[in-house]
């Protein structure tokens, strides 16, 4: 098995390097350069053209991208035009939050959904299930960013049960102290989030218990005699979870790339908001930094998603 | 013959269509012994696989209506309770499927799917349920029973598949066996040594094997009684031999004929015209073949057809195979 | 000179593993067989699964990629894409498969299905067109109000003679019927298989009839090869397998059909039992020390058998 992981990351190389050709063509393209950022109307032209050389930015371009991937390996991704910071030091505390939040919201979706695709596939046809997809055809029109708002203003600030922005409170001191804040402050974005993911899941999910009732296998389980509740949760559960198992790598990795709306909204320091900030400000410096993570995220996903699937599904060899 | 097992009288089972409920298994009577091996054979759609599942409990009664009267060891089960059956299912009466690989379950090892029925049948020990579970698997004629027990389904070759869904439905040595096409997704030489498999257990247990099939070999290599089914009713039953050497009923002559003959290769071969009506479209009264029979004039079928019992333990459905005789003067 | 030659055809399959996924076996589906189809003849193949006979058909008609070996047309190499196009192969090649439901288009009309090979290898007028479709579905057994049905709407028998009718609307001079009955019931595989026949009378066309079902085979051809582990084991005519099998594998084949006379049920299966014996303790002899099947010995004319050599000097 360790082989074939190695494998799979041996194989990776090269579509990181593509990825990363691609990323650095798209740089090259964007206007600025690592000086931008700092250019004053006090800069000396003649200095800034000493710099660009020192830089290295007159290279030829493939010694540019050897010098630019040999940086990126050492966690050098260039500075922040817009925070005068190097991008890593930007990029780094936000990934911290929102690899909380998202942790979180992944959680609480197969949470919710898990249980309500299983009481929806289970008693098919009645009015529980007839509830459940009524919830999830709602869940599935609302626009996220609509919800997201109003909750907002409902939670936030009518009732002010919860924060309506940022990761952690100020005052927090202490290692319980400050997870408790943390906590605090997801809650609202979390439970929000999670309740509008959950379409796919529990869709997927109920018409894999419908179509795995009337399997043979099943058949096979009642005529053993074993009765209807262990039927149930022996046999039709586990078959029916493998496609959500199976799709579990690529949320993970899919929602650490953060979410776009809710970080925005919430004004919840991450790397979605910190992503949607750059482009406003064209700060192509951190923007390429990120492109360049998620490419890896998603192919990370991928990998995820082949490994759970091997270690659950024993069809699936892994020599 | 050995003592009286299931007795099924004027069964019917409806499944609904829409809002209506149609029989899929129209007034269907029998009877299966001890140390007997019964063969209910007709094409696909006639209802042989619904009348399986009535009896073993396995139908959908949101969606199904069944009545008339099933007895079992001195139960009646129809209208039993769910709890009843899953009693009865895995210890008195086993069921083995046509297709051996969707039988089984794919994330669990053999030894698991097996000792699953002893799990919900007796109190044995974790030991003694191992032991009996290589016992099986060696009975049912797998090499080596330790690996295979220890192997997932599709490790295994479609025969070997088929032996451990039979090891699975003898594993509390049951007194009704039901086999649904057992032999149909496996190849002629497998086919034969799961036949002869059938036949030694149904010795060795003394059970009761209904064995449902489409295949006229199978019947005649292998039943001692057979039940002819044709849309939903049965049209003949007998012993094997009445069946193939005196069949009566048109439809089964006709199935008779059909077959490809060893002595008349390239010949035209016997196609019964038309087609089975579908299920909404079914008639009620007359005989059902009538229509694939056009030239037999119509006063040769009951209005009402019942059963007749021309020699003794032989039965058919309608009068019309007292004239029957094919569109080219045949008579069989 | 024959309509089909297959000679020395080999399609392997590499099995790869190991870090670097490298080829470190083949699966030897077909190994170097040899046979040849006359016009206006029906061929039989017979094999259980994984025999390798099912990959035969599909090199014939291009759908699987070779390994080594010939194939001839008329005398004329296709064993290539380029030169099955320069002799209208496809054409003159068509087949007719299994499961008649997933090889019908859901979502095209009878009308359509059967119009699509026509349109793409003859330039017919829309009238001519209807007439033609028309022709065929009635050939077939089928009428006029069934042209604007979809595949669903039909019985698998009605199925099976739609894939009969799209199979030879090209005037195909070969069709490669690949287990056409086995999903069929009785006596709507007899309707498919006469069929079958009067169209092979009415335009001379040769099938490749591959088959598990030893009935149906003595019944449809003339002419027939038993396949085991990718190569044959014997071949020839009917009366050649069927009455005098020489091979220890066609011996047992033709023992596990089983009897449809009654009174010798007993007979038979001791006679079963007894090959059965001789195939576990013989079989070594007929094959060699990898399993594979030993090359082929003529005995007469027709029949050929993958017998050890001791035992043809013997006879």
């Amino acid at each position: 098995m360790w082989k074939t992981i190695l494998r799979r990351v041996v194989i990776m190389i090269p579509q990181i390097v593509i990825l990363s050709l691609l990323v650095f063509i798209l740089a090259k393209f964007m206007p600025g350069d690592p000086f931008t950022g700092s250019i004053t109307p006090q800069t000396d032209a003649s200095q800034l053209h000493a710099l660009k050389v020192q830089a290295g930015l007159y290279d030829p371009w493939y010694t540019q991208y050897v010098h630019w991937v040999v940086n990126m390996f050492h966690g050098d991704f260039g500075t922040s035009y817009q925070f005068k910071e190097p991008v890593m030091a930007v990029i780094g505390g936000r990934a911290v939050n929102t690899l909380w939040l998202s942790l979180f919201t992944v959680i609480l979706t197969y949470l919710i959904a898990i249980p309500l695709g299983l009481l929806a596939g289970r008693y098919e046809d009645t009015n529980l299930d007839r509830g459940i997809m009524f919830f999830n055809y709602v869940t599935y029109a609302i626009p996220l960013f609509v919800f997201l708002v109003l909750g907002l203003w409902l939670f936030g600030y009518v009732l002010g049960w919860f924060p309506s922005g940022g990761s952690i409170s100020l005052s927090a001191n202490g290692f319980f102290g400050n997870a408790l804040s943390r906590l605090y402050h997801m809650i609202l974005p979390g439970v929000l989030t999670a309740l509008l993911s959950t379409t796919s899941t529990v869709q997927y999910l109920r018409s894999e218990i419908v179509d795995q009732k009337h399997q043979d296998m099943v058949a096979t389980a009642r005529a053993k005699g074993v009765p209807e509740r262990k039927v149930f949760s022996r046999h039709i559960l586990r078959n029916s979870l493998l496609p959500i198992a199976a799709f579990m790598g690529y949320s993970i990795t899919g929602l650490l790339g953060g979410s776009v709306f809710v970080e925005q909204i919430f004004v919840y320091p991450g790397m979605g908001q910190l992503f949607l900030n750059s482009i406003s400000n064209r700060d192509f410096s951190v923007i390429t930094a990120l492109v360049m993570i998620y490419g890896i995220l998603a192919l990370f996903g991928t990998l995820l998603s082949d490994i759970i699937m091997s270690i659950v599904d024993p069809r699936i060899r892994i020599k | 013959m050995g003592e009286e097992l299931l007795t099924i009288d004027h069964l019917h089972t409806a499944f609904k269509h829409g809002t209506e409920y149609y029989d899929a298994v129209d007034d269907v009577s029998l009877k299966i012994h001890k140390d007997e091996i019964l063969a209910i054979v007709g094409e696909s759609g006639c209802g042989k696989t619904t009348l399986a599942k009535s009896i073993i409990g396995l139908h959908d009664l949101k969606r199904t209506k069944i009545s008339g009267h099933i007895g079992f060891e001195n139960e009646e089960l129809v209208g039993a309770s769910p709890a009843k059956f899953d009693k009865l299912r895995g210890s008195e009466m086993g069921m083995i499927f046509q297709d051996p690989l969707a039988a089984l379950n794919p994330l669990m090892r053999v030894e698991d799917q097996v000792r699953e029925v002893l799990d919900y049948h007796t109190n044995y020990s974790a030991e003694k349920k191992h032991k009996i579970v290589l016992e099986l698997l060696d009975q049912v004629g797998l090499e080596n029973p330790e690996r295979v027990a220890r192997q997932f389904p599709h490790e295994l070759s479609g025969g070997m598949r088929q032996r451990i869904i039979i090891a699975i439905a003898i594993a509390c040595k049951p007194e009704l066996i039901i086999a649904d096409e057992p032999t149909t997704a496996l190849d002629v030489t497998i086919q034969a040594q799961i036949l002869d498999l059938l036949r030694t257990i149904q010795t060795q247990n003394h059970a009761g094997i209904i064995l449902i099939t489409h295949d006229l070999g199978v019947v005649a290599d292998t039943a001692d009684e057979v039940v002819v089914m044709y849309a939903g009713q049965v049209v003949e039953r007998g012993s094997v031999s009445q069946i193939f050497n005196h069949p009566l009923h048109p439809y089964t002559r006709s199935l008779l004929k059909s077959i490809p003959q060893a002595d008349h290769p390239g010949d035209r071969l016997y196609a019964i015209e038309g087609s089975v009506p579908p299920l909404t479209k079914m008639p009620h009264d007359g005989c059902r073949f009538a229509p694939r029979i056009p030239w037999v004039p119509e006063s040769a079928h009951e209005k009402k057809p019942t059963m007749h019992e021309p020699e003794e333990g032989h039965y058919v459905l309608c009068t019309c195979y007292q004239s029957f005789k094919f569109e080219n003067g045949e008579a069989v | 000179m024959s309509l089909v030659e297959i000679k020395d055809l080999k399609v392997h399959y590499p099995i790869r593993s190991g870090f670097f996924n490298r080829i470190h076996d083949y699966v030897y589906a077909v190994d170097g067989v040899n046979f040849e189809i006359e016009p206006g003849q029906t061929y039989g193949l017979i094999g259980e699964t994984g025999s390798g006979k099912t990959t035969i058909g599909r090199s014939i008609i291009g759908l699987e990629k070779i390994t080594s070996g010939q194939i001839l047309f008329n005398g004329k190499d296709v064993s290539t894409k380029r030169e099955r196009k320069a002799v209208h192969y496809n054409r003159d090649v068509q087949m007719i498969f299994q499961d008649s439901l997933s090889s019908l288009n859901p979502k095209k009309r009878i009308y359509d299905i059967i119009a699509e090979p026509l349109r793409n290898f003859e330039k017919l007028s829309d009238t001519e067109e209807k007439h033609r479709v028309r022709e065929l579905l009635d050939t077939v057994g089928l009428g006029d109000d069934d042209l604007f049905k979809y595949p669903f709407e039909f019985s698998g028998g009605q199925r099976q003679r739609i894939g009969v009718a799209r199979a030879i609307s090209t005037n195909p001079k070969l069709v490669i019927a690949d287990e056409p009955v086995s999903a069929l019931d009785l006596s709507v595989q007899a309707q498919v298989l006469n069929y079958m026949q009067e169209i092979q009378k009415q335009f001379n066309i040769s099938y490749l009839f591959i088959s598990h079902d030893l009935g149906v085979v003595r019944h449809m051809c003339d002419s027939m090869a038993i396949m085991h582990r990718g190569r044959f084991v014997e071949l020839g005519t009917r009366d050649d397998i069927y009455n005098h099998p020489q091979h220890i594998y066609t011996k047992r084949l033709l023992a596990a059909i089983p009897d449809i006379n009654v009174d010798q049920r007993e007979v038979h299966r001791k006679h079963r039992k007894e090959v059965e014996k001789v195939f576990d303790t013989e079989q070594s002899r007929y094959y060699d020390k990898n399993g594979r099947v030993l090359p082929l010995q003529q005995i007469s004319e027709t029949h050929s058998v993958a017998l050890p050599e001791d035992q043809v000097k013997g006879e």
